[in-house]
């Protein structure tokens, strides 16, 4: 009875903690694909120089730990630039930057596992090299790359609890604040991580629709199972 | 001899590493001719073909399409190539578009021709290679035969003043390759000019205004269909024509 009194007391609370976390995750999410495609393509197609600053940063962002990193920008490089951000948008851009390592790799594959003939057949029809990847190699790329893609949702979902570290109200926050008052440690970690559980799956459904969206006749991979 | 033919090859030089692919390749193609390269296996004739078109940067030599040239002009050749169609042995359609949009993609963002004038365009290419019904079908779900027939609609819909074909029957069985060389023949009657590699001697004993036997890297020999299948003069392409014909 004390724990049903207690969700009902501080659920709302809790709840309200899922707005901060999935803004989170869809921000990074965001950010990670509209950096990781350029990244990609920059490997692929890019010049030496280029594909070595990619290389760099792909390195630097997979290498450190999610926590260093939040530390690194929070404590470091935002007060160094006079960048006075909330730790919202650290904690978003953090995760972002390493999600667009990640997606670059993705997306890598993706372009590379379109057959050459695609990019000969264009350019044969007098496209440029840029309108051929524009029109023929992205989208296919794209198509590829989901299934490992759907992958970067969990993974930043989750991901995006390292937050509480920099004081970001989301889920976990909010569940050790909780923790703190009521010292009811498992009934409310239960209920938190029901509630990521939940985000997880409502999210891969999204996911699975998109999938069957841009599903084409012949052309292969499918999202992972919610 | 300028003005007099819409295309010139003139001393094609190709190395691949170490080995030389095409060792001096000359040639003129006048318009509205149709001319058919044969020769054994490896003998530089679809890199022959994709020289012409820049696909592929000769190490030597020079190409000119209606008296300019192409060869060296940089970022020009995506103009030229827009003149110079060419068709694949894999049809390389693009596998996310249906047919219909495979035609119409290059007018509409090389051409920049309106999307609903793209589109009649496409239907009326597609018709013309008898794909009309099969407009909103996507590769996959073509035969081979099939998907050439848009493959060359596709080149069609830009149109080419010559077209490249590089052995376009080969990945198909012999019931599509006919309905694929009907096309062809076609397209030949209605003096589209067409430099073709193929080994199917039937469509270049009806069709081809000239024939070229090339071997390691060269041309060995070349003539009208019959001087070439009648009359071969040298003992390589007699040697060559006795082995396909039996096979």
């Amino acid at each position: 009875m004390e724990i049903l009194s207690v969700l009902l007391e501080w659920g709302p609370y809790l709840l309200g903690g899922i707005a901060i976390t999935l803004g989170l995750t869809i921000s990074a999410l965001a950010l990670g694909f509209c950096l990781g495609l350029p990244l990609a393509l920059g490997q692929v197609y890019g010049s030496r120089p280029v594909r070595s600053l990619i290389a760099v940063y792909v390195w630097f962002f997979r290498g450190l730990p999610t926590l260093i990193l939040l530390f690194l920008f929070y404590f470091g490089v935002f007060p160094a630039l006079g960048l006075d951000f909330s730790a919202f948008v650290i904690g978003a851009t953090v995760l972002g930057l390493r999600g667009a390592a990640y997606q670059s790799q993705i997306f890598r594959a993706g372009i590379q596992s379109v057959a050459e003939g695609q990019m000969t057949a264009a350019l044969s029809l007098g496209m440029t090299r840029w309108e051929a990847v524009q029109c023929i190699i992205i989208p296919q790329a794209l198509r590829i790359s989901l299934p490992g893609w759907s992958n970067e949702y969990p993974e930043l979902l989750t991901d995006s609890a390292v937050c509480y570290a920099i004081g970001v109200a989301e889920l976990m926050t909010r569940t050790s604040q909780i923790v703190s008052v009521t010292y009811m440690t498992m009934p409310i970690y239960i209920a938190c991580a029901l509630i990521f559980i939940a985000l997880n799956y409502g999210g891969m459904r999204v996911i699975r629709k998109a999938e069957e969206r841009f599903a084409i006749p012949g052309f292969g991979g499918k999202a992972v199972q919610p | 001899m300028t003005g007099e033919y819409i295309l010139r090859v003139e001393d094609i030089h190709k190395k691949f590493n170490d080995r030389e692919i095409l060792r001096g390749i000359s040639f003129n193609v006048k318009k509205g001719a149709t001319i058919v390269f044969i020769g054994p296996s490896g003998t530089g004739k679809s890199t022959l073909l994709r020289c012409i078109n820049q696909l592929t940067e000769p190490d030597r030599g020079k190409v000119f399409l209606d008296d300019e040239e192409i060869t060296g002009c940089g970022s020009r050749i995506s103009g030229y190539r827009q003149r110079i169609g060419m068709v694949f042995q894999n049809f390389n359609l693009f596998d996310h578009l249906t047919a219909v949009e495979n035609v119409e993609i290059a007018p509409i963002k090389v051409r920049k021709m309106k999307k609903e004038e793209a589109h009649a365009k496409a239907m009326e290419e597609l018709h013309r290679v008898g794909m009309a019904d099969w407009a909103h079908h996507y590769p996959a779900e073509l035969s081979g035969g099939q998907a050439q027939r848009v493959s060359i609609a596709r080149c069609l819909a830009m149109d080419p003043e010559v077209i490249l074909f590089d052995e376009p029957t080969s990945a198909l069985d012999p019931e599509l390759t006919r309905e694929v060389l009907e096309v062809m023949k076609d397209l030949a009657r209605s003096g589209m000019t067409m430099l073709v590699v193929s080994h199917e001697m039937g469509f270049a004993r009806s069709v081809a205004t000239e024939i070229i036997f090339m071997e390691g890297g060269r041309i060995v020999e070349q003539g009208s269909p019959l001087e070439i299948m009648n009359n071969p003069k040298h003992p390589r392409t007699r040697e060559f024509l006795g082995r396909i014909e039996h096979t």
